[in-house]
């Protein structure tokens, strides 16, 4: 490993610097990425966006920022004061803590000390970000409850159920990786995938399943149900205003950006170049593979974007079944497949096993697909009673109109 | 004989700072009225507890402990907001005489039970064989034990907390004696049923006349209020404004000219 010992030289000056800087720089992108965000929807919906305060509107985040600042601070009368406040701060702490663990460069020269931007590289790195996310929902259900009020509450509940049915998908996603790279640190990770393929395609059911839960994961349109506007007004952040709803505001777009960063770490190779392109890791002094990092990142911010600017929200139920039906049998059923393949692969059995093996799980695959949709079929063929008419006039169905008067002439209308 | 139990620099600032918040959040998880703090004390021991065991070298450990228990008192949480009452306190009123004594008894013995237990288990001893456990990675040993020599207890517990899932499905369960009506057989039936006056979705409250408050009923193209454009809620705790005032005969129609 080689990262964990450039990590452990370092002396405290540096390591403050950096935790420095992770909070730094996820503050910046969240303004910057607010902006970017209300740009790229403005686009997609044929408008200009914010363009006024600032060269092409640059400094209208930071602008809304500060009038969110001056606003009043209001706690309703029925809140539980203690927890209305401490909600928030848990939110937004959680969301930074999640990105200590994230390789942001190679090695690099830091102030004449051989360093990685990464604060800390624990052995079970993935797993500490899983953690720190399920803590941070804390901060969404306490707000929720705490309110006092109708609607936060269900905002909230919505929330805790949300991200526990995505956090297992989620988690199982990450299973195949584990298994592939045979590590759990971030680091680990993304060297292991610089000796094969990037993960994304060498294990792309599961990137797609990352993918998909990690949208569930941060309460982002289309799952924006904690805070569904059309329905519960704010959700749980109805009742907040000030401070602390920028508090949450920021807590969600670090936690887009966390998500947007393990995923690029796990599944894109993390700080490295797009595969030849392997030569501009080395300018700049090795800092060349923090703007690749970055590059992936906002790659995967455009499509959080592009998300929120082209699909509807989920109705609850339909979401739930997604999670619990769809979701967490299919990463079950792909754990099995990538275990069985890695375990021919690491007794070296011969290319035919394995090509017999990925053979016979296509085959089952097409099988079941095509079973299931025999008996949706079937399912969609049972013809329901049709109603009795009703006594008063109804206009007749469009099936059972068999002639249709065309006048010819003018039309008595005049 | 050396100190016992030597932890120095951060290791020592952070136990100190961390177990007193530990001891005085568990208390008051205990001393609590609300059910809810009581449950948010209980995840704070348990994040404590987590980053104990990540200072002593037990990094896996403590992560799951968080992804746990961090889930389990969610659902705690979940289970008093669902069963117990959004806003529910405690009452302190001993429902059986004497319980409060042969608690507290109880309670303090176990407790002076696992003291003297745990303290005969480390104190006076060095504690070693950590290198060992830990030397080919902390994940990795932990694998190795589980996945070999117990690998079959292992597998048992998993089966058992399945079966206990499962049961409770199964016991949670009920079969709809009639299937659910889709959405396609809704908006049939709307239109078949007695009225058409449905069949467009009900009105909304209060968005006519001079009132858009949800406690007003909406008029009616006739000038008469549809009691059914009120939430069933509002209703139920009367909390529901008198519409006549705004029906259409009674508002004053009459115009002044001005001169």
């Amino acid at each position: 490993m080689k990262n964990a010992s450039l990590l452990l030289d370092d002396p405290g000056w540096i390591i403050t610097l950096k935790a420095l800087i992770v909070f730094v720089v996820c503050v910046v992108l969240t303004i910057m990425s607010v902006w970017g965000e209300r740009r790229i929807v403005a686009r997609m919906q044929m408008r200009v966006g914010p363009n006024r305060v600032g060269k092409f509107g640059l400094i209208q985040a930071l602008a809304d920022g500060v009038k969110l600042a001056l606003k009043e601070d209001l706690i309703p009368a029925a809140a539980d004061k203690v927890v209305f406040i401490i909600a928030p701060i848990i939110s937004a702490t959680a969301a930074f803590m999640a990105f200590a663990v994230m390789p942001l460069t190679g090695p690099v020269n830091f102030f004449g000390e051989e360093t990685v931007m990464q604060l800390t590289d624990l052995p079970v790195g993935v797993l500490y970000v899983l953690a720190i996310a399920s803590v941070g929902v804390y901060g969404i259900v306490l707000a929720g409850w705490s309110s006092g009020s109708t609607y936060p509450l269900l905002g909230g509940l919505r929330s805790s159920a949300q991200v526990i049915s995505y956090e297992i998908a989620m988690g199982l996603s990450l299973v195949a990786v584990f298994i592939y790279s045979g590590s759990m640190s971030t680091s680990a990770i993304v060297q292991a995938q610089q000796e094969t393929w990037w993960y994304g395609l060498v294990l792309f059911p599961s990137f797609v399943i990352y993918a998909i839960s990690m949208v569930g994961e941060t309460n982002r349109a289309p799952f924006d149900l904690a805070e569904a506007e059309g329905e519960l007004v704010g959700g749980f952040h109805t009742e907040y205003s000030s401070l602390k709803f920028a508090l949450f505001f920021l807590a969600e777009y670090v936690n887009i950006i966390a998500v947007s960063a393990l995923a690029t770490t796990l599944f894109l190779g993390g700080y490295h170049a797009i595969p030849g392109l392997g030569f501009t890791e080395q300018w700049l002094g090795g800092w060349f593979t923090l703007i690749w990092f970055f590059i992936k990142v906002l790659f995967f911010f455009f499509i959080f974007v592009w998300l929120r600017g082209t699909l509807p929200r989920l109705r609850y139920d339909q979401f739930m079944q997604f999670g619990w039906k769809v979701l967490i049998p299919v990463s079950l059923l792909w754990i099995l497949v990538v275990a069985t393949l890695r375990v021919i692969s690491t007794t070296s059995q011969s290319r035919v096993v394995t090509f017999g093996f990925a053979g016979v799980v296509v085959l089952i695959v097409l099988g079941i697909s095509t079973a299931f949709e025999n008996s949706q079929n079937k399912r969609t063929s049972v013809v329901h009673p049709e109603p009795a008419a009703p006594d008063f006039a109804v206009p007749s169905l469009p099936s059972q109109i068999t002639t249709i008067n065309v006048s010819q002439q003018g039309g008595d209308r005049g | 004989m050396q100190p016992l139990l030597t932890i120095q620099g951060p290791e020592a600032a952070l136990f100190w700072i961390l177990a007193p918040l530990s001891v005085a959040a568990a208390l008051g998880m205990l001393l609590v009225k609300k059910a809810v703090h009581s449950a948010l004390l209980l995840a704070w021991v348990m994040i404590t507890l987590a980053i104990f065991y990540i200072a002593q070298d037990a990094a896996f450990l403590g992560v799951v402990q968080v992804i746990v228990y961090t889930g389990a008192v969610m659902m705690l949480f979940l289970f008093i907001l669902m069963l117990v009452g959004v806003d529910s306190s405690d009452s302190l009123t001993e429902t059986i005489t004497g319980l409060r004594p042969i608690a507290i008894t109880a309670a303090v013995g176990l407790g002076g039970l696992l003291v003297s237990l745990l303290g005969r288990a480390t104190l006076g001893r060095e504690p070693i064989g950590l290198e060992i456990a830990n030397s080919s990675g902390n994940v990795e040993g932990l694998a190795a034990l589980l996945f070999s020599k117990y690998v079959w207890p292992f597998e048992v517990v998993s089966a058992l907390l399945i079966t206990a899932a499962l049961g409770a499905m199964v016991l949670a369960h009920h079969q709809r004696t009639n299937p659910r009506p889709t959405q396609r057989e809704q908006a049939i039936s709307r239109f078949r049923s007695g009225s058409l006056a449905g069949a467009a979705g009900l009105p909304g409250p209060g968005v006519f006349a001079r009132h858009n408050a949800v406690d007003v009923p909406a008029l009616l193209p006739d000038g008469t209020p549809a009691p059914s454009s009120i939430s069933a809620t509002l209703k139920a705790r009367g909390d529901v404004i008198d519409s006549s005032q705004f029906q259409l005969d009674n508002v004053d129609t009459t115009v002044v000219e001005e001169k």
